[in-house]
């Protein structure tokens, strides 16, 4: 049963590599604002580049 | 009706097309072309009608020419890249979050975006070679999103985050899951040889986790226990405190005893527990500020014309005595002043209560504050900004003082008993063992303290307060903290504002008295009133049918005194009452009124009456039922008689008084023992807000300048006060039933505690349970008595 070592040393291993990469996440400022990025994720970029094949583009005129 | 493609708003005023689509003006069309020819149009899919009608700019800012000012805004500078955060509040929904963050298809210059929609913030990287900040705050407004750019940016770089919260509750949550996985074998107590062996390093792993949740997680419990026994007070950290060291030190002694496995899951699930509880409690409306002072409400930068006679713009702390400063329409004076040239018409109402704007002379004091309404005015400073007439407030101690801490809380009311009675029931039971099984004694005395640890009272608050902040929420009245809804069950005295706050900021109702008027006398009066530009001019005009235009013959309007006006042989003089003179039978009234006579014939007045908020007879009359109702204005008391109708009977009205009169007057209510809720909306009852042991704001746009308070009540929801009132009280009997509910899981603890039967596991699902169910119980009752008293 000594095997029950080598077990236990890996799970905490997990446990402890999960919870850096938590504080990790934390001082990155992940927790800071938990709602945007919940809306970025569903903006589809492709959609507009096949609009932009369709139209003439005009370089930024709105200076 | 048809509704405007870009703001959907009615286009009722006029309509106008464009590529097939309709608009209500000329602004969302220049907002929709910018983002067409930019194939942005992803925007009017996202949401329907997203857009803001972009407001009117020019030149309002130059001052971002200035380099002084400009290093000031800048959150990283390296000569090259600059990053910039700004407060943009029209912020609202998805389509503003994606063009926002899309800026850089408008412009070169900007590298990336990143809106913080809790936050109402973006932050934005662009290369200073590229785009000037001026030329990116102009491309922002242009949008519609124009960012709100204060004094307040001036003083404060990034506010330093504060996370250590989660943190706690991280690691809380980890130990404790693995505290559980370790701990799991012996709960079964099976008698295995494998499992002897190892049991010490089970338990040596479960103590090395526990070691970080007391001493860095829990640390919070230690530090409040001890500030509370320092000042003589019996907080409910007290128990917590002592809980969690006895669980600490009795599970260590075991394992180092080999007397058992020790209780370290619990001390870990307690701990977790109660951080999950103060992580609820927290909710804050992160776009909402509760402790603005009069820096968000000034201007960054004024125009000052320098010693050789030009304009220049400068950040308004470098203003001197002796400064002349430029002032436009609808700009902020930020210091005192005496006006020199120029026809100044100021609107106070936000400083004052003042409700109707007021006419100053050359030679006249400019109070700060004021709104210039009208031409450009010159004036000369006579005081600097930290030291004119309204800034002088914030100087008074009660803007330093943390309200919270006066404040006892239910919860802490009842653990000095819960305290005193748990200590003697430990030394009960200590004194019985140590007559009957002296080996029982100290097994017996923790084990009452471990059980005692009061989890579910400690989190039958937060849980209750932190639901009802959500609902309170969700019907538009934010609070600052949980612990105010507590406060606001104890209040005895409502003490209101009038301007503003009882009155809407719109919509004055306008009312004639005197001869009725002909066809053509109302015809030369809305003609001369269409070329005026006072406000109550403009006011008046509003309100008139607007069918017949007339070209006038000859028009004329005298700052302060009124509008002379002819068309053919019809002739009108529209104004004060000293300059249309009218006879003696039309008394004089202090109501703020318009004179109007005809061909040198008086022939009545427009009275302007403030229009009060809907529902108000409801609100005094439900309030009135148990709390004295004060009413405390800055303006004249020409509306004396028409709130006394309204009021309960005996309730005071007071008038014309100053901001610090009204502190001062909320500090002597106070000094009689009662609680006292202030209710305004204006820097004037900054003071009596602060003072208040419940402040609240009233604002039609919770966006927009509110001054420091404990919650913000969107005007919209001022009929449902005396509900917000009633579901408060509500909230602290439910803190009292689960009071109630806890204590039941107390007792039957304490049964195996005192008899000496607490084994671990007993403890280990006694505990999680309680916590669980008063966790529920709180959340369905509030979320019953949220929907039968918000929701009617």
């Amino acid at each position: 049963m000594t095997i029950i070592y080598l077990l236990l040393t890996i799970s905490v291993l997990v446990a402890v590599f999960f919870f850096i990469a938590f504080v990790i996440s934390v001082r990155d400022g992940q927790y800071d604002d938990t709602y945007t990025p919940s809306i970025r994720m569903l903006f589809e970029d492709e959609l507009i580049e096949e609009v932009s094949s369709e139209k003439p583009k005009t370089k930024n005129d709105n200076q | 009706m048809t509704h405007c493609y870009h703001c959907g708003d009615s286009c009722e005023r006029q309509e106008l097309h464009y590529d097939d689509k309709s608009f209500c003006c000329q602004g969302c069309i220049t907002v929709y072309d910018i983002l067409d020819k930019n194939n942005l149009n992803y925007y009017y899919e996202l949401e329907k009608n997203p857009g803001i009608s972009p407001v009117e700019i020019a030149g309002k800012y130059d001052f971002l020419d200035n380099n002084s000012i400009i290093g000031k805004l800048l959150e990283f500078d390296d000569g090259r890249t600059q990053i910039i955060s700004f407060l943009i509040p029209s912020i609202h929904c998805s389509s503003c979050i994606w063009v926002l963050e899309n800026l850089q298809k408008l412009n070169k210059g900007i590298r990336t975006s990143q809106v913080d929609f809790p936050k109402k913030t973006v932050r934005i990287t662009f290369v200073s070679g590229e785009i000037t900040l001026k030329d990116l705050v102009i491309l922002l407004a242009k949008l519609g999103y124009e960012p709100y750019i204060s004094m307040e940016n001036m003083d404060k770089k990034k506010p330093r985050i504060n996370r250590t919260l989660i943190y706690q509750l991280g690691i809380a949550g980890f130990a404790f899951g693995n505290v559980m996985f370790l701990s799991f074998p012996e709960y079964f107590q099976v008698q295995e040889f494998w499992l002897d062996r190892f049991s010490p390093l089970f338990r040596w792993l479960m103590f090395a986790f526990s070691v970080p949740v007391v001493f860095y997680s829990a640390k919070d419990y230690f530090i409040s226990a001890f500030k509370g026994l320092r000042s003589h007070i019996l907080n409910i950290d007290v128990p917590i405190a002592l809980g969690i060291s006895v669980l600490f030190v009795r599970s260590t002694l075991d394992i180092i005893m080999n007397w058992g496995t020790g209780f370290f899951d619990s001390l870990t699930g307690l701990v977790f527990f109660l951080l999950v509880g103060k992580y609820f409690q927290q909710k804050t409306y992160a776009y909402l500020s509760f402790e603005r002072d009069y820096k968000s409400y000034f201007p960054i930068a004024i125009t000052r014309i320098s010693k050789d006679q030009k304009e220049e713009q400068v950040p308004v702390y470098e203003i001197e005595q002796g400064d002349r400063l430029i002032i436009r329409n609808k700009e902020l004076l930020p210091v005192d002043a005496i006006l020199l040239k120029g026809n100044a018409l100021i609107d106070y109402s936000f400083v004052t209560g003042e409700a109707v704007p007021v006419y100053k002379f050359s030679g006249d004091k400019l109070f700060a504050g004021g709104r210039q309404t009208g031409g450009i005015i010159e004036v000369e400073v006579i005081k600097k900004v930290e030291q004119s007439y309204l800034t002088q407030l914030w100087s008074n101690e009660v803007f330093s003082t943390n309200k919270q801490h006066l404040f006892q809380s239910l919860t802490n009311k009842i653990s000095k008993y819960f305290t005193v009675t748990i200590l003697s029931i430990a030394l009960l039971s200590g004194l019985f063992w140590m007559i009957f099984d002296l080996s029982k004694v100290f097994q017996v005395l923790t084990a009452v303290l471990i059980v005692a640890c009061p989890c579910a009272i400690a989190l039958a608050a937060p849980f209750t307060l932190g639901n009802l902040l959500r609902s309170f929420g969700k019907h538009k009245f934010y609070l600052k903290e949980s612990y105010i809804i507590e406060q606001m069950a104890q209040i005895d005295i409502v003490v209101f504002d009038k301007t503003g706050t009882l009155t809407t900021h719109e919509n004055t109702s306008i009312s004639y008295e005197g001869i009725p008027l002909s066809q053509e006398e109302l015809i030369l009066l809305t003609s001369s009133l269409r070329a005026s530009n006072h406000p109550l001019s403009r006011a008046l005009y509003d309100i008139l049918d607007k069918n017949n235009i007339a070209t006038l013959d000859s028009f004329e309007e005298l700052a302060g005194e009124g509008i002379v006006a002819r068309h053919k042989a019809q002739s009108i003089k529209i104004g004060s009452s000293a300059f249309v003179s009218p006879p003696l039978s039309a008394k004089e009234s202090n109501r703020t009124s318009v004179y109007v006579s005809s061909n040198d014939g008086y022939r009545g007045r427009f009275v302007f009456q403030n229009k009060y908020r809907d529902g108000i007879v409801d609100v005094f009359q439900q309030l009135g039922k148990d709390k004295e109702l004060i009413i405390l204005s800055g303006d004249n008391d020409s509306e004396r008689e028409k709130l006394e109708l309204v009021l309960p009977k005996d309730s005071q009205l007071l008038f014309n008084q100053k901001p610090n009169d009204k502190l001062e007057f909320i500090k002597q209510l106070q000094s009689g023992g009662k609680k006292v809720m202030m209710i305004g909306d204006g820097l004037n009852d900054a003071g009596a807000l602060a003072q208040s042991d419940m402040g609240v704001s009233i604002s039609e746009n919770v966006n927009v300048f509110s001054p420091a308070c404990d919650g913000i009540l969107d005007a919209s929801r001022f009929y449902q006060l005396a509900d917000f009132f009633k579901l408060s009280k509500q909230g602290t009997k439910i803190i009292k039933w689960s009071f109630i509910l806890s204590f039941f899981y107390n007792v039957i603890g304490l049964g195996f505690a005192v008899s000496g039967y607490l084994s671990p596991v007993v403890a280990a699902i006694l505990m999680p349970l309680s916590s669980i169910s008063v966790v529920l119980f709180t959340t369905i009752t509030t979320r019953y008595y949220e929907n039968r008293i918000l929701e009617k």
